[in-house]
């Protein structure tokens, strides 16, 4: 095949993996837009598996099968409340990816038309340390954020003195090596490069907590991006370059988009340790203040008499695997005339859309779940705002306290709503460590329980 | 040779800066309730890296660069695979009970 025909087989490639983004602008036109990504990626491949170079046709197919075969069982067996460790791992596998086709390159330079072994171009080599350093990080801090979603390590931020910079340092470390290895070329300092990396990527991402994740995921999204593209400019290709980029700036949106959901910059969120800190300082004795608990039935009949209920939904939803039996309730209220919708905070769960897929999972029309800004003006004129699994998101404080450290964050106003039912498992408080004052309100029934206990049970009391 | 290789590095950086551009417009246009998917589809197509590890495992014969070539072929599958599955997967759930209120918009 002309070098020409293959330019432009990976350009249709790309743009094929353009209009798979672009599809995603609306439901209808996403699953269209998945299977252009699909044609994209097998355009791509039968492409590059026609070089003249490439023969090794078994071994290559063996290889796709295997990690095709392994890919595929994950897929589609995993629970979807475990989407963001899986899109975690996944984001370690394409760091890990590209060091080691950074490290072929490396050690054979001829494939790639980069030069010789011992002399390859220093651009290639440049390029080749940045995508190896880039996906290192991505590797061992997709690891460690899989670990922390999963449960494996603990969510919470763990800090340490000095901790930027000894990050700091690290990086300038790695700079030098980078230097050093486009000098003299060595296997070891190449080596030397892709361990420092792996352990910065740790560093990274261990003072960052669980709610923060939303964030350190996409991040993670984006690094690997920016490391396809460094595997791109090394190879002189195109497409790699193309949907690096095109990886890159998404995740780096998506990180924009849930750092202002919490008020923070990304930086802050990098920096980390939030939470943990404020544990003791923020935790007054609340012990005076008169909680008024509620049960099942007496969250049925409220919502029974309802004219609109407003469901808010969070992570402690997705632990309890509730989507199910909360859809369900939203139904008998919908066949009883009650308008029922679901507002959904930029940050709940703990990767960006979270609550949607779980809600649409559990058949929830997507018309009824709505964003911040588009519902958040209709609390006044709601009756029962149903907060399941949610916490921080509701907190008036970040309206009121300048003292809080959530402040200015974006709320659901669910306190202006007429009454506030709040299902939780106990008093305790909120990812960020500061007390809701919206339990203590009058207008607030707190229901004690398992979300999805709770569920059924108010199931059972409204078909009663 | 250094005016050649130099080309061919700014053309890559042209290209790159344009699909930055692109990405930024077109990322922005996806709606929020599909941001899952969108990570999930940005996954599969970052593992295009396959084609770099194909090359490095291109060449008959066996030797380091071939090894690595392959695994990263393995690795890259996995996410191809995987990462167009879960995606398909979250996806077709966003489809049910559209119709019925399809009109009102």
């Amino acid at each position: 095949m002309s070098s020409n025909m293959v330019a432009i087989l990976y350009l249709i490639s790309a743009l094929l993996f353009i209009f798979a983004l672009r599809g995603l602008s609306h439901p209808e036109s996403s699953r269209m837009g998945n299977i252009f990504g699909i044609i994209g990626m097998i355009i791509a491949v039968f492409t590059t598996l026609m070089f003249k170079s490439v023969l090794s046709y078994y071994e290559i197919g063996a290889a796709i099968l295997i990690g095709g075969a392994i890919g595929s069982f994950i897929a589609l067996r995993i629970e979807m409340t475990a989407l963001p460790q899986l899109v975690a791992a996944f984001h370690s596998l394409v760091g890990l990816a590209a060091v080691f086709v950074a490290a072929a390159a490396f050690y054979d330079p001829v494939a790639f038309s980069i030069g010789k072994v011992g002399s390859i171009k220093t651009a290639s080599l440049v390029e080749m340390s940045i995508g190896t350093f880039i996906g290192a990080i991505t590797f061992s801090g997709s690891v460690l954020a899989f670990g922390k979603l999963q449960g494996t390590i603990s969510g919470k931020p763990i800090v340490f003195k000095f901790q930027h910079l000894i990050n700091a340092l690290i990086f300038l470390l790695i700079i030098f090596l980078i230097i050093l290895f486009v000098i003299n070329q060595s296997p070891t300092i190449f080596w030397t490069i892709v361990i420092v990396s792996i352990l910065l990527g740790f560093l990274v991402v261990i003072p960052i907590g669980g709610a923060d994740m939303p964030v350190v995921v996409s991040m993670l999204n984006s690094y690997s991006g920016w490391a396809a593209c460094g595997i791109g400019f090394t190879l002189s290709n195109n497409l790699l370059i193309i949907t690096g980029a095109l990886v890159g700036a998404s995740g780096a949106i998506l990180s924009y988009i849930m750092s202002k959901g919490m008020n923070r910059s990304i930086i802050n969120v990098v920096l980390g340790g939030f939470g943990g800190e404020q544990d003791t300082s923020v935790n007054k004795d609340n012990s005076d203040k008169i909680v008024k608990q509620g049960n099942a039935e007496d969250a049925a009949y409220i919502m029974k008499n309802a004219d609109s209920v407003i469901i808010v939904p969070g992570y402690g939803m997705a632990v309890a695997q509730a989507q199910h039996a909360l859809r369900e309730m939203g139904d008998i209220l919908k066949k009883e005339g009650i308008e029922v919708r679901y507002a959904i905070h930029p940050v709940a769960g703990r990767m960006p859309g979270h609550m949607n897929v779980l809600l649409a999972e559990a058949n929830v029309p997507y018309e009824e779940v709505l964003e911040l800004d588009e519902i958040n003006h209709d609390f006044p004129m709601t009756e029962v705002s149903f907060v399941i699994g949610a916490n921080d998101v509701t907190n008036p404080a970040a309206k009121t306290d300048e003292s809080s450290p959530i402040f200015g964050m974006p709320i659901l106003d669910v306190e202006k709503s007429q009454s506030v039912l709040f299902v939780k498992r106990s008093m305790a408080t909120g990812y960020s460590g500061v007390d809701n004052e919206l339990f203590y309100r009058d207008n607030t029934t707190m229901l004690f329980g398992d979300a999805k206990k709770m569920c059924e049970d108010i199931v059972k009391s409204l078909s009663a | 040779m250094e005016a050649h290789s130099s080309e061919v590095f700014v053309i890559g950086l042209t290209v790159f800066f344009l699909a930055c551009i692109i990405g930024y417009y077109v990322v922005w246009s996806v709606t929020p309730a599909l941001h899952s998917p969108l990570m999930g589809v940005t996954n599969a197509i970052s593992s295009v890296i396959i084609v770099g590890a194909i090359l490095a495992a291109g060449p008959q014969g066996f030797d380091t660069s071939k090894i690595f070539g392959l695994i990263g072929v393995v690795l890259a599958s996995v996410n191809i695979f995987g990462g167009f599955l879960v995606t398909y997967r979250m996806l077709s759930m966003f489809k049910k009970k559209t119709k019925k209120t399809k009109e009102k918009e």
